[in-house]
């Protein structure tokens, strides 16, 4: 079954320098129940894609298809609605600053409609799925990165989602609360059979979690594959970039900057 | 020390008036000042609500009205405070053009400490289902709310200061006060004074704000 169709989205941004095609004709299918990887250098329009699917970003052109259901074609109305069963995290975890773990975590379900008692008792039911059922009370600035990530996770699965868009989950994490937040990842894809979407920009990532991934270059779908398929040699020039990147310290210049460069 | 005496009731008179006057304005411009605050928020380009023409319309309204000082938009008010209040002398009269002053005053600090929320939590929030309504009840009140305690301070402080204009037409207060007996009797003791108390009243202000604004903000 197909959890999430896009049909030829296109998304372009006005800039002073002119027209931006952030995503560009894109088709892409997501599997119900699978994790599926959206991989890219900075700025190839993985977030804006991200976006796309629920719609807080709306297509130029293009249709968005989650569950069976043509989301573009919906009201404003119906699209918020909608949005309640597609969880989302962020890089930067997007809690919200005064409020506590057990609050943001019953946010949504209040805004679902859920009666204040109910909403507590699954709020910290959640918090209980991520492990984190003794930080309720705490505010977010008095949490680690990997334990605000984890209530975003909880407070995205709140609503019980069917699917769940990561918006670069790992990125602002260190390497071993990477393999917790990943690890929860697959187990809540496991659990619940929710299908994930998982943008990154590192393949290591996507090799860890994903069963399919899809590359994305200036806003283009250009490769589709199975990540852990050994006899897959990438094809796109920016897969293989991707696959052995490393990070190289370009000579001190005019600006000083740290790239990213492929091996070779 | 005769003198502080005899100005004492007077004393306490005119800062009742200047403290009626900051209690009439104050809450009234922290409650239109939020809401046009919001829409300016809301309206500007880029932002949640698509209406162009409308930014343009408040916040040129919202300079205009920034632009007068003080003094001159009290004068140049009365005809509207006569339709008011009927008047346009004494404390009440006094109190329509801080009101006015005070709207887009406030409208534009509210406005800054929405623009402070972070993005990505106002996106978290539209990600969740939430209407505009609930984005600025759920989100950006609850996350500028140490922002918008910090304006509220400054709009008292503020007008604490602009109220002492007001006597000048008959609109008692402290300002009334200080010309009456500091600049036309030379009582420089009571003026000291009374410079005094009202240094006194405006760190008490601002320390009672700073306080609030800490037991709110969970920032850090
Ligand atoms: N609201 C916007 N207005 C104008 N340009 C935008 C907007 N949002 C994104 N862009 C541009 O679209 C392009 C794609 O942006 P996007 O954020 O989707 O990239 P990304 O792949 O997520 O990058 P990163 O890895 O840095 O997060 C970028 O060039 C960006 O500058
Ligand atoms: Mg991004």
């Amino acid at each position: 079954m197909v959890g999430i169709e896009l049909r030829g989205v296109t998304k372009t941004f006005d800039t002073p320098t002119g027209p931006l095609h952030a995503v560009n004709d894109v088709w892409l299918c997501v599997e119900e129940g699978s994790i599926h990887g959206i991989i890219g250098l900075s700025g190839a329009g993985k977030s804006t894609l991200l976006r796309l699917i629920n719609l807080i970003e709306r297509p130029d052109s293009g249709e968005v298809v989650v569950d069976g259901r043509e989301l573009t074609g919906l009201s404003e109305e119906e699209v918020r609605h909608a949005r309640r069963g597609i969880g989302m995290i962020f890089q930067h975890f997007n809690l919200l600053a005064n409020r506590t773990a057990l609050d943001n975590v019953a946010l949504p379900l209040a805004i679902a409609g859920v009666a204040k008692r109910e909403q507590r008792q699954i709020a910290i039911d959640r918090l209980e799925t991520v492990g984190l059922p003794h930080k309720r009370d705490a505010y977010p600035a008095k949490l680690s990165g990997g334990e605000k990530q984890r209530v975003a996770i909880a407070r995205a699965l709140a609503t019980q989602p069917r699917i769940l868009l990561c918006d670069e989950p790992t990125s602002s994490v260190d390497p071993q609360t990477k393999g917790t937040i990943l690890g929860y990842l697959r187990e809540i894809n496991r659990r619940f059979g929710i299908t994930i979407v998982l943008v990154t920009h590192e393949m290591s990532v996507v090799r860890a979690v994903c069963d399919v991934v899809t590359v994305l270059d200036r806003g283009r779908s250009v490769e589709q594959f199975a990540p852990n398929d050994h006899l897959h040699r990438p094809r796109s020039a920016i897969a293989s970039f991707l696959a052995r990147s490393e990070i190289v310290l370009e000579p001190l210049g005019d600006d000083a900057s740290v790239a990213v460069a492929g091996g070779e | 020390m005769s003198s502080l005496l005899r100005a004492a009731p007077e004393i306490l008179q005119a800062f009742g008036e200047t403290f009626y006057m900051l209690l009439v304005t104050v809450p009234l411009a922290v409650l239109f000042g939020t809401a046009l605050g919001t829409v300016l928020f809301l309206a500007r380009p880029g932002s949640l609500l698509r209406a162009p023409r409308l930014y343009l319309a408040l916040n040129a309204t919202v300079n205009l009205l920034r632009s007068f000082p003080f003094l001159i938009l009290m004068i140049a008010l009365i005809p509207v405070t006569r339709l008011l209040v009927g008047t346009a002398l004494g404390t009440t009269a006094a109190t329509v053009p801080m009101v006015i002053n005070a709207i887009p005053y406030f409208a534009r600090l509210a406005e800054q400490a929405l623009l402070d929320v972070d993005r990505g939590v106002i996106e978290a929030g539209q990600a969740m289902g939430m209407s505009r309504k609930q984005l600025v009840w759920h989100i950006l009140y609850v996350e500028a709310r140490s922002g918008l305690a910090n304006c509220v301070t400054i709009v008292t402080v503020s007008f604490f200061g602009y109220s002492t204009v007001a006597g000048l037409v008959g609109g008692g207060g402290l300002g009334d006060f200080a010309i009456r007996w500091g600049y036309y009797r030379y009582e420089t003791l009571v003026l000291f004074v009374t410079v005094g108390i009202m240094v006194a009243c405006v760190q008490a202000f601002q320390f009672t704000g700073n306080t609030v604004v800490r037991r709110l903000d969970k920032r850090i």
